[in-house]
């Protein structure tokens, strides 16, 4: 009773968490490649537009789902739900901290470890294709049909490479579920190099890692592999006709791809929740000092305001600040939010990546793909691979 | 709790099946296909073969259908038209099926007649480590035999594909 209860709480929080992250995501994203091109981005809903993403809720909520005539309306509907059933799913079987006790009940920060948790992840992504292919095909529109079309051939052959990046670092770790890898990656050689899969050997999985961010770009319909919606040859590709909810689905889904392949990147070759450098060097104190500068640049900015509101708003979040940077110092709850923090703070850096790389490089040619997949990161990623092999084998 | 998800997956694995073969169009045939499989999937996970399960959605689910959904959507196939059924189909179709059935079920009966009934979370053999112990030791033969033919059919499709282009 106790465990479906906390199941259920746990269930509540982190879908409220991840769905207010992908919301906040665009606004990150807007923001960053505002800020490579020289623009403000999203400036005028809330100081530093940080209400944007509500009102862009509201707004997507509010209008008319509009059901064009000519499309098979079953498979419509259906495919938006599709997309964001198999994103949010995926989310389940992430372990993004050590365990937890409240009132004398210790759980685990993780919906549930499932010991083919790895396969799991992959199962249910490869089957996200579904709700892209059919968006495509039952919107009856061409441009639709040619970006479900280049989705799906771009999922199953970037699925390969994928599938072979993330074979590698198991042999190292010797087990499925993504606990047991994170727990493997612990500790530190020569008392400061971590012993995370990019450093470790017999091999360094660093080649794996960057075969895997690759697939992971193609996987996830990014720039430079964003074919299914390039704009300039599809219109929008695969979700022309989508408009209002269904139309924001996509993305949601999308987003909540984008998080998931960063934590798994995160934990199968950037030790999960494991510190970048050992305690005794002080790597407790790395996450209060980063609020207390922030808590103290908000407090500066309130007493020299820019605009007339700043002098409410930032000593507000200063004060915040203050409170998360005296929480994370607290001695009692270091253990629970410094392994939290360490994650969050590489999946983020990772989702960074992503939307650096956005704002920096221009899209593949279709051919270019298919090639750059077949014939260079899919025999790499097979060496790779068997190199990985023959050296556990060797040393074990 | 166990055998409450094995009907109910039970179930929609027999509804989709059906469907399977009602429906006119392609996609939604093959839409209910990815039903069959997935829930064969959970039956797989309810008896305790968690690796045979999360290949069963790998491979079946996700790859092979996403091809065949690949495939319907660049013909570009619409519904089929309900063809007159032929008078040997009427004729023999429901005493064939009943004697196929009737055999099945004979043999059933004769090997297995002695065989309990399938008891959840008994079985603790499907992970990983043991498929694979299995796979590369006692069934090697078996298993790159397969992988030989799986080559063969590779080969097969490029020189197909290849005459195509000349």
């Amino acid at each position: 009773m106790v465990f479906i209860i906390i199941t259920l709480i746990k269930t509540a929080l982190i879908a409220f968490v991840l769905l207010t992250t992908l919301a906040y995501l665009q606004w990150v994203e807007r923001k960053v490649i505002a800020h490579v091109q020289v623009r403000m981005g999203p400036y005028r809903v809330g100081p530093h537009g940080l209400l944007q993403p509500l009102a862009d809720v509201v707004k997507l909520i509010t209008k008319e789902g509009v059901l064009p005539p000519h499309v098979n309306k079953f498979f419509y509907l259906l495919a938006p739900f599709l997309a964001v059933f198999m994103a949010l799913i995926s989310i389940s079987v992430i372990p993004f901290g050590t365990s937890v006790t409240i009132l004398g009940y210790t759980t685990e920060m993780q919906l549930t470890d499932v010991n083919v948790g790895l396969l799991l992840i992959l199962a249910i992504s490869s089957m996200g294709v579904y709700g892209i292919a059919l968006a495509g095909w039952s919107s009856n529109n061409k441009y639709s049909l040619l970006g479900g079309l280049r989705s799906s051939a771009q999922m199953i052959s970037y699925e390969l490479p994928m599938s072979l990046a993330l074979a590698a670092p198991l042999l190292a770790a010797g087990t499925l579920s993504l606990r047991g890898i994170v727990d493997s990656q612990a500790g530190f050689n020569l008392g400061f190099i971590p012993k995370w899969s990019v450093f470790q050997g017999p091999f360094p999985q660093i080649f794996s890692f960057i075969i895997f961010m690759i697939a992971a770009f193609a996987e996830t319909n990014r720039i430079p592999f964003d074919l299914p919606e390039a704009e300039n040859e599809l219109v929008a590709g695969f979700h022309v006709e989508y408009s209002s909810m269904s139309f924001a689905a996509f993305f949601m889904a999308e987003y909540s791809n984008m998080v998931t392949v960063c934590s798994i990147a995160t934990l199968l070759f950037l030790g999960g929740w494991h510190p970048l450098w050992p305690e005794a060097g002080g790597s407790n104190f790395v996450a209060p000092v980063i609020l207390f500068i922030a808590g103290a640049l908000c407090i500066y900015h309130g007493l020299h305001p820019a605009r007339p509101l700043d002098r409410y708003t930032l000593p507000v979040f200063g004060v915040v600040f203050f409170g998360l940077a005296g929480l994370m110092a607290f001695p009692p709850t270091v253990p629970i939010l410094t392994p939290l923090f360490w994650f969050l703070a590489k999946t983020g850096f990772l989702l960074f990546v992503f939307i650096w790389i956005r704002a920096t490089l221009p899209r593949f040619r279709y051919d270019q793909l298919m090639s750059f997949a077949w014939k260079f990161l899919f025999p790499v990623a097979l060496l790779n691979l068997l190199v990985t092999a023959f050296l556990v084998a060797l040393v074990s | 709790m166990d055998i409450f998800f094995f009907l109910l997956f039970a179930l929609i694995a027999v509804v989709c099946a059906i469907n399977l073969i009602v429906q006119k169009h392609p996609i939604s045939s093959a839409l209910s296909l990815i039903g069959v499989m997935g829930s064969i999937a959970v039956l797989y996970l309810l008896l305790g073969a968690e690796f045979i399960a999360m290949a069963q959605l790998i491979v079946y689910a996700g790859a092979v259908m996403v091809l065949f959904i690949f495939v319907i959507m660049l013909l570009n196939a619409g519904s089929e038209a309900k063809g007159g059924r032929s008078w040997t189909a009427q004729l023999f179709g429901i005493p064939v099926m009943v004697a196929f059935f009737g055999v099945i079920a004979f043999f059933l009966i004769r090997e297995f007649s002695n065989a309990g009934f399938v008891k959840f979370g008994s079985f603790t053999g499907g992970s990983v480590e043991k498929v694979g112990m299995a796979l590369f030791t006692d069934y090697l033969l078996p298993f790159e035999v397969t992988s030989v033919l799986i080559l063969i059919a590779i080969i097969g499709a490029v020189v197909l594909a290849r005459k195509e282009l000349d």
